[in-house]
Order: structure tokens, then C-alpha cells, then sequence
């Protein structure tokens, strides 16, 4: 039991600060542009991708290193060339626009590294077991993915509050419009929040491909929590999107663990509902089932309820 | 007088489609771009007339495309007494149950909130797809066999053709219904709830109440849709309540154009018939609705509907034939542009994914090249290019036409 | 400083028949600063009332507290006679009350007729009716026609309210505003931006749509102001300085160094 905790509670905390990699960056270029990038989670299989091939011709740790950048690349010149046009349309557009794209994208991987997953591996120098607790492994693969989320939270967290441009970032994320009269330069501030957002999401990618499976899907499937984990954490908000992106991993890798279900609970109970009838399928569906669910209703309730989020300032 | 007379023609040309078009591969066709008409009609009842972008439409028209296969299954046999043409009113108030429960919840809020709402919405239900099996039947859906329904005038409906002429029947029915809630008072402030939802509760309405009924009457009408796709595949799965039956309802309203009554059907049609068509002729078709899809988003927001009503009042003025040679001289580097791009996307598709079973050889009006060879890209990429550049020349031609209309019109 | 309110002692009932509009140490705070610091304020039933003041006094942040637009912090407002404090915009616009917008505030893509038609909808007794047109319905066209008619907009009926000129928008607010024949009509700057020759039109447009009604107005233009009003408060700082009729208001010292000044060309 104490193992199950322990381990779940190291992959939760994994899983969140992927997770955190990919909704900071969200966060920024929704909180600055009002833009809710649907394509972000496309960077992040861009960046699985781009690393994975130059994996293969260059080694691991120079795509890990050029993958990001590439992808940051690919951000800034969308921003520069595709939303900058769409903008004077209005947020819908804006919306639509990043969901095409997100569409675009994945039909593109698709058609480049086909339909089934790639090899993407774990690279020898770090494939050995890092730990070993109550007779589990843990590989020192995971550890350094930690060490890569912790690392670029730090420099995230030095660059917007000890350089002038986070200062101004900062001051965007919860008046944007003040900022633009300010004159500062709201246009180049955008392409670079795009753009870092982007190298962010794309370096989350970039290690997180030889953990979990590198396939067209993975923007597809991920794209959605990291909405949920966006509006959680509340508007204007890093440390919320911080929060919120440990909570849903927490959650999560929990909730996959266990294998219960009401049946289960109620199992001293005569009554028994039928197998084959709506009530039978939910009395024996087990939270690990059911875990994929649980971020929608998060974001169900707090839209409702609480729509600044946890720590938002300002509303959705 | 001239406008009413557009539904007793419309009525004319559905009854009289099957006699031009007679194959079964054309009925199944008119029949589903009947559904998605009605489907992506349903869904502009909320983004184009009220102003909400709903991430979830699927939800409904799917649910109750579940509901009617159940009911199918249930009305079969000898003890049968409803027949097949009352099942979708099955689907009507499945849609509208849960666009009262779940709109309820949704319609709390607005904008981008309300968007994620749906997307939350249509995610949960799509999940629980795969929980709730006795309901959606798991990874083979569920299925049933219309004719075994009790006959009506002697038919069983079995056939394609009878199915064609009973979807048409409820597809005008629900046309005709849709547009004429848009000229009821209802219909008049969801539009100016849209226009600015803020000035709509200082001349006495609720804007929550508004988008509320929007919601339920969408719902409605989606479930009709959903309705007559189970009658018309005898089949369900949980693809239809899925983000991509979702996002495809999203294009194909957007594409035609949210702004016009209209707009969605033209949309439907055009998304259904390149579906079907296209895909037997590349493999990259999906590739290719995204790029027309941004190409929408990005350049002309008022959908294909908007564009082809923006030429009316020039039409009625008589000034259409200056557009004409602006029109003409655009279209030659625009085609070019257009063979570029459609040559890249192919050769890309062919060296990439046919290559690998098919080899690199490929050929185009019998000419055969391989896809893997410098020339044909070279070809592609200067077609694109040179079109590309050429229409930035031309562009500004158009322009002018336009403004030299514009000014003549003013002074009539 | 505190109200001056001139008023005799009345019984509640009859005090309440009589006022439109009261406004009972009415205060609201952004954060930490306060906007409006307690003002006391009535508006009698069929009278004109101005309130005037300096720029960033609050005179638009109390019209939005009546309307319903923002919330109070603390104190009352009732409309004829019932309080609104909590109520959304469209309760109190089902009340009688119904106001214009400072900055034009329409439905940019509907025409003239449809921003109008809009307008009467609810108070000609349509509410959420899905099931019947509405281009049938008689009395809501010569309604809409007979207010295209007064504010002037009858030729450019079928023009979307969005491409108007700024002065035919201004007139179409008004339009919105006196449409669904309100008991309160309050109109927040009526005349902004207007020329000369466009604020007479508006002067006489307000006046006449006012008759019988009760009025309460922002405005800037003094011409206007003692043109029209029965009576007339001062606001300042949040705060109501004056509440009286025009001339005592033109006299009242506290008023002219806060605001009208000490010059005689103010004068109407």
C-alpha cells in the first residue's frame, strides 16, 4: 500500500510538472492574447517527433537541445504569419483558427511518420534503474524528466520576475491592455510569448516521446487536460496553472490505480445490478475507468462555481 | 411573393433528385447530405443566430441516434405498432432531455467559457461511451434492421430509395421549422443577443434564457439528425458522439458560412459530397478540409454563403459583369497556385505513405514520374510559388473592380 | 458634505407614490477607492431631472447602479418604489425603467427597424414566443415606424445600425431607450458629440418623449440642462453637492466653485 502511494505520488508529481510544461505556456498566450491555443498539445507532439528524428541521425541529447528551438521556430512564424491575421476577426476566429491548426498538424504527422507509433527510446546513457524501493524499480529515465520540469520551472520563474521582459509578461498577463499603452512593442511581446510557449511545450515533448508513446493521437489525447488544467488554475495566473497541473497528475495517476468499483464498495449489499443494463455498466465501472473522465468534470464544476479558477484573477 | 416560392421548389427538387440521380451510391449520398443539412443547420441555430461556439454539438445528435437504434430495435417485430416515420420525434426529444439538462449547466455562462463547457460536455459523454457498453454497444456499436418495423402504406422501407424520400420528407419539415423560428421574436433577439448580449437584458430579456432556448430547440433539431442517420445506417458507434463528429459539424457550418440561413446547407453538402468523393481519389482529403478550413477562418469568415451574398445587391444592380473580367484575371494564377499546392500535398502523400507499398512510381495524366525524383517537386513547388506571387498581382485588380462597383452603386 | 434636499415632509406612501427614483446613501467602492460616497437622491414621479458634475464624479458608475449594470456596495436604490438592489438589468428594465448608454451601445448588425423592433418586444407582451412570426404582428411594425418617426431615422430604416453616422447611432440610442414606452427613461449624455443644430433636434426629442413621463439625464451641455430640467443635482467627488431647481442651482455657491464656474457664459 505504502509502495502504491509512493510511487504513484513520484509519477503524479511527473506527470503534473509535464503537464505544467505544456499549461505554462498555455496559460500565457491565453491570459496575454485571449487566444485558447488548441494547437499547444500539436507542439508537443512536433516536439516528440522532431526529437525522435534527430534522435536518429544525431543522438538524443542534440534533439533535445534543437527539437524545442524548431519548434519554437514553427510557434513564432504561425503567430507572425497565421493568428496576426486572423486577430482583427475577433476571438472566435482566433479559436477556430488554432483548431484547424491543431487538425492541420496532426493530418501532417500523420501523413510524414504514419499512423502507428515510432520508436522513440529512452537513450542508453540514462537507461538503468535509478532506485529500487519495497521491490519496485523506478528508472532514472523518470528522474531526470523531473529534474528537466524542475530546471525549467526555476528559469521560467528567474526569467519573469528578474528580467524586464517577464516584468512586462508579467504585467500582460493581467492587463494587457495597459501594457500595449505603455508602449511597449504588444506585437513582438506576443510572437515571443507564442513562440516560447511553443519551446516549451515542444521540450515536454522532447523527453516525455520515450516515456509515453510517441504517436499522431498524443496531441489529441492530451489536448483537453491541459484546457482543464488552464481554466483550474484561473486566468492571469501561473502559480494557479502550477497548482492545478499538479493536482490533475496527482489525480490522475492516482485514480488510474485504483482498480475499485461501487460493486466493489457495496459488495455486502443483496442488491445487484444487472450486467448488460445502464445501472449494471456504472454500478461495476472502476475509478481507474473512469480516471480519464475526472478532468471534464473538474472543469465542468469549476466553470460553473468558480470560473476565476483556483487562483485566477480574472474570468474566463 | 418570390421568397415563399423558394420552399415549394425546394420541395420539387428533393422529390425529383432520384430520378437524375438513381444509383444507390447517389441516394445514400443525398440522404446523409440531407442529415448533416439538418445537423449543421441545428448547430447555427447557436453559433450563427445567438453567437455560441459549442465544442460538443455531437453530443446530441449522437444520444439520440442511440436512443432511435434502441427504439429501432424495441419497434421490430410482430407486436410492432409505431411505424419508421414517426422514430425521429424518438430522436427529437432525446436531443431536447438532454439539451434541457446539460444546457441548464452550460448556458451559465458565455464566450470562451461556454466553449469549454462543451468541449468538458462532449469529452465526458464520448468517455463514458466506452463505460456505459448496454447503451452504446462498445467498439461495435449498435445496430438494428429498419424494415423490421411495422409497414407503413405497405412499405418496409427496407430499400434505399423509400429511405432517401422519408429522410427528405423530415429533413424539409425540419428546414422549413428552423427557419421559421429565426423570424419569430424569439429567433429576432437570439440575433441580438449575439450582436451584444449586454444591451439585450437593458431592453428587458435575459440573455441566459435566450441562449438557454437556443440550446434546447439546437438540441432538438440535432436529434433529429441523429434520428435519421440511425434509420439510415441501421448502425451506431460511439463515433458519433465523439470531439471528431464535433469538430466535423463545426467545419462544415463554418465553411458554408454561419452569417446565412443558408450557409450551413451549402456547407453540409459540399463537406458530404467531397467525403465521399474525394476520398476516392487521394488520401490526404482530410489533410485538405483542414487547409480549407483555415483558409476559411483566415480569409473569408463569412463562409462560401458569404461570399455568394455579398455579389447580390451587385447582381440586382446589374453591375455583376464589371466583376467578371477582375474575376477572370485573378482565376488564372489562382488555379496555378491552387495545381501547386494540390501537387505538393499529393507528391508528399504519395513519396511518403503510398511509396511504401505501392513503390515511388506515380503518374498523373498518364504522365509517370516518381515521387521521389527533384523534377516533380521542383514542378509543385514553382507551380505554388509562381502562382502565389502572380495572384499578389492580380489581387490588387479585383480590389479595384470591387471599389469601382461600390462607388457606382452609391450613386445610383 | 451631505444632501441638501429640498423637500417637504411627506407620509411613506405618499413619498413613495411621488418618487420615481430614490437614492439612499448610495455607495460603491472599486477595490479600495469609492466612486460614489453616499448619495442621497430623489427623483420626483413626472418630473425632468439632470445631474450634472466634473469629470470622474460618477455620474455614469450611478447611472449603472441604478440600471443594474454594476452592484452596489452598501445602501438602496428603489424604482418606483421597489428596491433593485440585487436585481439583473432586464428585471429592472421589466419595472419600467430604461436607459441610454454614453458610449453607443446597439446591435451593430441588425438594421434600424430591427434594433427598434427589438426594443418593444418584451414590453409588448411577445417574451420567448417561438412559434408565431413576428413580421406579422401589426402593432409592433407601427410601433417601431412611429419611433423611426421621432427620432428621425424612418429613410435609413433598413440600414445596419453599425455603418450609421455618429449622430444618426446617437439618435437610434434614444430611440432604444424611449421605445418600449417606459414610465423612467434615463439617458446617460444624450447629446455627446452632437452639433448644435443635432442637440436641438434632440432637446425637442427628449422633451416631447418625456411628456407625462419622468426623466432622469447626465449631461454636459448647460444649454441643454437648464433648457429642459425641472430639477437639478450637482455631483461631485461621489457626492451629491446640490439638489434644486435651476436657478437656485446657478445660484448656489458651492456649485458654481465646483463646477459651473465663476463666469456668466455658462448661463442658458
Amino acid at each position: 500500500m505504502l509502495e502504491l502511494i509512493l510511487f504513484s505520488s513520484l509519477n503524479g508529481v511527473l506527470y503534473g510538472m509535464l503537464l505544467f510544461m505544456m499549461a505554462g505556456g498555455l496559460t500565457l498566450i491565453f491570459s496575454m492574447m485571449g487566444v485558447l491555443n488548441f494547437a499547444h498539445a500539436s507542439f508537443y507532439m512536433l516536439g516528440a517527433y522532431f526529437g525522435f528524428e534527430i534522435a536518429k541521425h544525431l543522438g538524443f541529447w542534440i534533439g533535445l537541445f534543437v527539437a524545442p528551438l524548431l519548434v519554437g521556430l514553427v510557434g513564432a512564424l504561425i503567430e507572425r504569419f497565421g493568428l496576426r491575421q486572423v486577430h482583427k476577426h475577433g476571438h472566435v476566429a482566433e479559436l477556430l483558427f488554432t483548431f484547424g491548426l491543431a487538425f492541420v498538424i496532426e493530418e501532417v504527422v500523420q501523413m510524414i511518420w504514419g499512423k502507428l507509433p515510432v520508436d522513440y527510446r529512452v537513450p542508453e546513457a540514462l537507461d538503468f534503474v535509478a532506485f529500487t524501493m519495497f521491490g519496485t524499480t523506478y528508472p532514472a529515465y523518470k528522474v531526470f524528466m523531473l529534474s528537466i520540469a524542475i530546471g525549467m520551472f526555476i528559469a521560467l520563474l528567474w526569467v519573469l520576475t528578474k528580467t524586464r521582459v517577464g516584468l512586462i509578461i508579467q504585467a500582460s498577463l493581467s492587463h494587457p491592455h495597459m501594457v500595449a499603452m505603455l508602449g511597449h512593442n504588444v506585437p513582438r511581446i506576443f510572437m515571443l510569448v507564442f513562440g516560447g510557449g511553443s519551446v516549451l511545450a515542444g521540450l515536454a515533448g522532447v523527453i516525455a516521446g520515450p516515456a509515453l508513446v510517441t504517436q499522431p493521437s498524443m496531441a489529441a489525447l492530451l489536448g483537453p487536460i491541459l484546457f482543464v488544467v488552464v481554466v483550474l488554475g484561473g486566468l492571469g495566473s501561473l502559480t494557479g496553472a502550477f497548482a492545478a497541473s499538479l493536482l490533475i497528475g496527482l489525480v490522475q495517476t492516482f485514480a488510474v490505480a485504483i482498480n475499485v468499483s461501487l460493486s466493489d464498495v457495496f459488495a455486502f449489499m443483496p442488491f445487484n445490478p444487472q450486467v448488460g443494463t445502464v445501472l449494471g455498466d456504472l454500478w461495476s465501472v472502476t475509478v481507474a475507468q473512469v480516471a480519464p473522465v475526472i478532468p471534464y468534470l473538474l472543469l465542468i464544476l469549476i466553470l460553473i462555481f468558480r470560473p476565476t479558477g483556483l487562483m485566477g484573477n480574472r474570468e474566463t | 411573393m418570390k421568397r415563399y416560392a423558394i420552399w415549394p421548389l425546394a420541395a420539387l427538387v428533393l422529390l425529383a433528385l432520384p430520378f437524375v440521380f438513381d444509383s444507390g451510391t447517389s441516394l445514400t449520398k443525398m440522404s446523409l447530405m440531407c442529415i448533416m443539412a439538418v445537423f449543421a443547420l441545428s448547430y447555427n441555430m447557436l453559433l450563427g443566430q445567438t453567437g455560441m461556439l459549442s465544442f460538443g454539438h455531437a453530443v446530441y445528435y449522437g444520444l439520440a441516434g442511440f436512443m432511435s437504434i434502441h427504439a429501432l430495435q424495441i419497434l421490430a417485430g410482430p407486436s410492432a405498432s409505431m411505424p419508421l416515420i414517426v422514430v425521429p420525434i424518438v430522436g427529437a426529444v432525446t436531443g431536447l432531455l438532454f439539451a434541457l439538462i446539460f444546457g441548464w449547466v452550460s448556458t451559465k455562462r458565455a464566450g470562451t467559457a461556454f466553449a469549454m463547457i462543451s468541449l468538458g460536455l462532449g469529452e465526458l459523454v464520448a468517455a463514458s461511451s466506452l463505460i456505459m457498453r448496454s447503451f452504446f454497444g462498445g467498439e461495435e456499436g449498435v445496430s438494428a434492421d429498419r424494415s423490421k418495423l411495422a409497414a407503413w402504406l405497405g412499405l418496409d422501407f427496407g430499400a434505399q430509395i423509400h429511405v432517401y424520400y422519408l429522410i427528405a420528407a423530415w429533413t424539409f419539415f425540419a428546414v422549413l421549422a428552423m427557419f421559421a423560428i429565426t423570424q419569430t421574436p424569439f429567433g429576432r433577439m437570439a440575433n441580438a443577443v449575439r450582436e451584444n448580449p449586454e444591451r439585450a437584458e437593458f431592453i428587458g430579456y435575459s440573455t441566459q434564457m435566450i441562449r438557454f432556448i437556443s440550446f434546447c430547440l439546437s438540441g432538438t433539431f440535432a436529434g433529429i439528425a441523429g434520428a435519421l442517420a440511425a434509420i439510415n445506417f441501421e448502425i451506431m458507434n460511439a463515433l458519433s458522439v465523439s470531439g471528431a463528429q464535433s469538430g466535423a459539424v463545426l467545419l462544415m457550418t463554418y465553411i458554408g458560412g454561419v452569417g446565412h440561413f443558408l450557409g450551413p446547407i451549402l456547407g453540409a453538402m459540399l463537406i458530404t459530397a467531397l467525403q465521399i468523393s474525394l476520398s476516392d481519389y487521394t488520401g490526404a482529403w482530410m489533410l485538405y478540409f483542414g487547409l480549407m478550413f483555415i483558409l476559411v477562418v483566415m480569409y473569408l469568415p463569412g463562409g462560401l454563403a458569404g461570399l455568394i451574398m455579398a455579389h447580390e445587391p451587385v447582381v440586382r444592380a446589374g453591375h455583376l459583369q464589371r466583376l467578371i473580367p477582375a474575376y477572370l484575371l485573378a482565376a488564372v494564377p489562382a488555379i496555378i497556385c491552387l495545381s501547386g499546392a494540390v501537387a505538393i500535398v499529393e507528391l508528399a502523400h504519395h513519396a511518403l505513405v503510398k511509396a511504401a507499398t505501392e513503390g515511388p512510381q506515380m503518374s498523373v495524366i498518364g504522365i509517370e514520374f516518381s515521387s521521389k525524383a527533384p523534377i516533380p517537386w521542383l514542378v509543385a513547388i514553382g507551380l505554388f510559388v509562381t502562382g502565389l506571387l502572380l495572384s499578389r498581382m492580380t489581387w490588387p485588380r479585383v480590389r479595384d473592380a470591387w471599389s469601382e462597383v461600390h462607388l457606382l452603386m452609391k450613386q445610383s | 458634505m451631505t444632501a441638501t434636499i429640498d423637500q417637504p415632509q411627506q407620509s411613506p406612501t405618499a413619498e413613495k407614490a411621488s418618487s420615481a427614483l430614490q437614492l439612499r446613501d448610495v455607495r460603491k467602492q472599486f477595490g479600495q477607492t469609492e466612486i460614489i460616497r453616499g448619495v442621497d437622491l430623489e427623483v420626483q414621479t413626472g418630473k425632468r431631472h439632470a445631474l450634472i458634475g466634473p469629470n470622474g464624479a460618477g455620474k455614469s458608475t450611478l447611472f449603472h447602479l441604478i440600471s443594474g449594470r454594476i452592484a452596489l456596495s452598501s445602501g438602496d436604490i428603489a424604482v418606483l418604489g421597489q428596491s433593485i438592489v440585487g436585481k439583473r438589468p432586464f428585471e429592472i428594465n421589466r419595472l419600467g425603467l430604461s436607459r441610454s448608454f454614453q458610449v453607443t451601445n446597439i446591435f451593430p448588425r441588425l438594421t434600424v427597424f430591427e434594433n427598434i423592433r427589438c426594443s418593444v418586444l418584451w414590453q409588448m407582451g411577445h417574451r420567448y414566443a417561438f412559434w408565431y412570426g413576428v413580421s406579422k404582428l401589426k402593432a409592433v411594425t407601427e410601433r417601431c415606424e412611429q419611433v423611426m418617426d421621432q427620432i428621425n431615422l424612418s429613410q435609413r430604416k433598413d440600414t445596419a445600425a453599425g455603418v450609421l453616422t455618429y449622430a444618426e447611432q446617437r439618435a437610434l440610442e434614444i430611440g432604444l431607450a424611449i421605445a418600449a414606452d417606459p414610465k423612467i427613461i434615463i439617458l446617460d449624455e444624450p447629446t455627446a458629440g452632437m452639433s448644435r443644430s443635432e442637440t436641438a433636434y434632440a432637446v425637442d426629442l427628449i422633451r416631447k418623449v418625456s411628456e407625462g413621463k419622468t426623466l432622469f439625464m447626465v449631461e454636459h451641455d448647460m444649454s441643454v440642462v437648464f433648457g429642459l430640467a425641472d430639477r437639478i443635482s450637482v455631483l461631485v467627488y461621489g457626492q451629491v453637492i446640490a439638489s434644486d431647481t435651476p436657478e437656485r442651482i446657478r445660484g448656489n455657491q458651492a456649485v458654481r466653485e465646483a463646477y459651473l464656474g465663476q463666469a456668466e457664459e455658462h448661463t442658458a
